[in-house]
């Protein structure tokens, strides 16, 4: 009785909003972990620019605005949502979920769609190399002769690392490090000359964490290879998944995606291009 | 055989058969139940992917060779520190007092910070202060904070050791005409040494798993392998492959470490 009751405010409700949302609606309902809450989850700490001050329940930055876009197309109103933090590992190891997706710029690959689901990417970035103002100084350049000579760093978890090995081939061992602070660390204390990172992430870096940060350049365009696209992370099989690539596809087509980017990510215009 | 020698043969063979019969239940009720477990079919594709498992342990056993090396140059280091910090701990003359402190306030230090947190303060820490290459390489500070953290440990047992000796071996020694120096050097270090070689094994199989803590300052070696191709395929199974090779190494380790335990006992008797 109750239910039925609500089902027929939340028409009602529905009908007042714009026809997209409305199509949507529906097709989330009994699939969310909890009913009539959408968990969504992210990293921890999660960092600038894909959230500000660590805190998504606020919307801001870029991926915290996504996901209450996403939840809004779904049918869920910003008090539905709820966060949970996630490592990487928590993400992908087997067994129930405690979220019904997880955005932390996961980069989608053909090897982790075989364990997790992944969206239609809600971002594209490019591949962008941080060096510091005495390395720039010893003559590094945007150019691939020039990288290859530096000793690099990267976050060991993100899909930087086949870039380097691939791409830049250097001609010592990168070094390894947990997350995006570490690897900073590792640059003020000289043991690296380089860190590769997505381009607002290197952006962020340069203008925040290092006094002397430069982004050297960037990887252009359409090799697949140099263009990391980030997706929702869902349990494999997930029942959302249709419904999430809907309200994603929605944001894209709408632009309303390309709004919230140029809200939330620096104009990354003049970084050069490496070649 | 008398009657007695008999009875004991038989009730030998007998706990035998009982021990043997208890251990093939147990094995047989894990391999039974486990698959039964909801979950195992992901668990089993997530940690035990025989594929996965072919195809990275290659690289992981070429990345242990680091975890090797580290070890290789670290544990003579921890040996000589160790023993130079249980000595300070063992003056007795009251002039060098100092030196006991010191040698107490060290070990209480290091011996109190998880290693993890050694590492990073000093393997980040120390290279920030401007070093320049290649005196700023996280192998120099991560060996420094692994021989920080161990060698308390091994000045503690090295001192049990020392403290083990009989006081009326000092002073036979003394009696003897030997000075202090030479009554440690001749009398009671040979002993007390022997005494923890045992015990200072173990120290040594648990360095060889801390080496892999390195890999939080940069450093690719097993830990930090596996790690990528978990990130990459998304599989744990690296993890386990990484297990196996430690093992590999350990378990042979704790055996001769246990065996020279039982020979030690069985020689004091």
């Amino acid at each position: 009785m109750f239910k039925t009751l609500s089902t027929v405010l939340l028409l009602t409700g529905a009908l007042a909003l714009p026809t997209a949302a409305f199509a949507q609606n529906e097709c989330a309902a009994g699939k969310t972990i909890e009913e009539g809450m959408l968990t969504i989850a992210t990293g921890n700490p999660a960092y600038y620019p894909w959230v500000i001050d660590d805190a998504p329940e606020a919307g801001k930055g870029f991926e915290a605005a996504v996901a209450y876009a996403v939840a809004e197309r779904m049918g869920f109103a910003n008090d539905a949502v709820k966060w949970v933090r996630t490592s990487f590992d928590e993400a992908i190891q087997p067994g129930a979920k405690n979220f019904d997706f997880n955005l932390q710029q996961y980069s989608i690959t053909e090897e982790r769609e075989k364990v997790v689901d992944f969206s239609n990417p809600y971002y594209s970035a490019a591949m962008a190399v941080l060096v510091r103002k005495p390395t720039m100084e010893a003559g590094a350049s945007a150019d691939l002769a020039s990288l290859k000579k530096l000793k690099w760093g990267a976050v060991a978890t993100t899909t930087a690392l086949p870039v380097v090995m691939r791409i830049i081939e250097p001609e010592s061992d990168p070094l390894l490090y947990d997350d995006t602070a570490n690897v900073a660390e590792a640059m003020k204390a000289g043991q690296i000359d380089a860190g590769i990172f997505d381009l607002p992430t290197a952006l962020y870096l340069s203008a925040v964490v290092l006094d002397d940060g430069v982004v050297l350049g960037q990887f252009a365009g359409d090799d697949a290879q140099k263009l990391d696209q980030f997706g929702l992370l869902m349990e494999d099989g997930s029942a959302l998944k249709e419904c999430v690539d809907g309200a994603i596809d929605s944001l894209t087509e709408d632009g309303t995606l390309a709004k919230i980017e140029a809200e939330w990510m620096q104009e990354a215009t003049g970084v050069p291009v490496i070649k | 055989m008398n009657r007695r020698q008999r009875y004991e043969a038989r009730q030998r063979r007998r706990s035998g058969l009982i021990a043997t019969a208890s251990t093939l239940i147990v094995l047989a009720a894990i391999y039974l139940l486990i698959p039964l477990a909801p979950g195992w079919e992901r668990v089993k594709a997530s940690f035990f992917n025989w594929d996965v498992f072919a195809r990275t342990f290659p690289t992981l056993l070429e990345a242990f060779l680091l975890d090797i090396a580290i070890f290789l140059w670290s544990a003579p280091i921890i040996a000589v520190l160790g023993l130079l910090i249980a000595l300070c701990r063992a003056v007795q003359s009251p002039a060098l007092f100092p030196l006991r402190i010191f040698g107490a306030l060290y070990v209480d230090i290091f011996r109190g910070i998880p290693v993890v947190l050694v590492i990073y303060l000093v393997g980040f820490g120390v290279p920030g202060l401007g070093l320049p290459r290649p005196w700023n390489s996280p192998y120099i500070w991560g060996t420094v904070a692994l021989v920080l953290t161990y060698s308390p440990y091994v000045a503690e047992i090295l001192r049990s050791g020392i403290e083990s000796i009989h006081q009326s071996q000092r002073a036979a020694a003394i009696s003897l005409g030997l000075s202090e120096r030479d009554t440690m050097r001749y009398v009671i270090l040979p002993q007390a040494i022997r005494r923890v070689v045992p015990a200072n094994m173990n120290i040594f199989i648990a360095l060889q798993k801390d080496v892999a803590l390195l890999s939080f300052i940069g450093p690719v070696e097993i830990l930090r392998q596996a790690g990528i191709f978990k990130s990459l395929l998304a599989n744990f199974t690296p993890y386990v492959a990484a297990a196996v090779i430690f093992l590999a190494i350990t378990i042979p380790a704790t055996r001769y470490a246990d065996y020279l335990m039982a020979r030690e006992r069985n020689a004091r008797g």
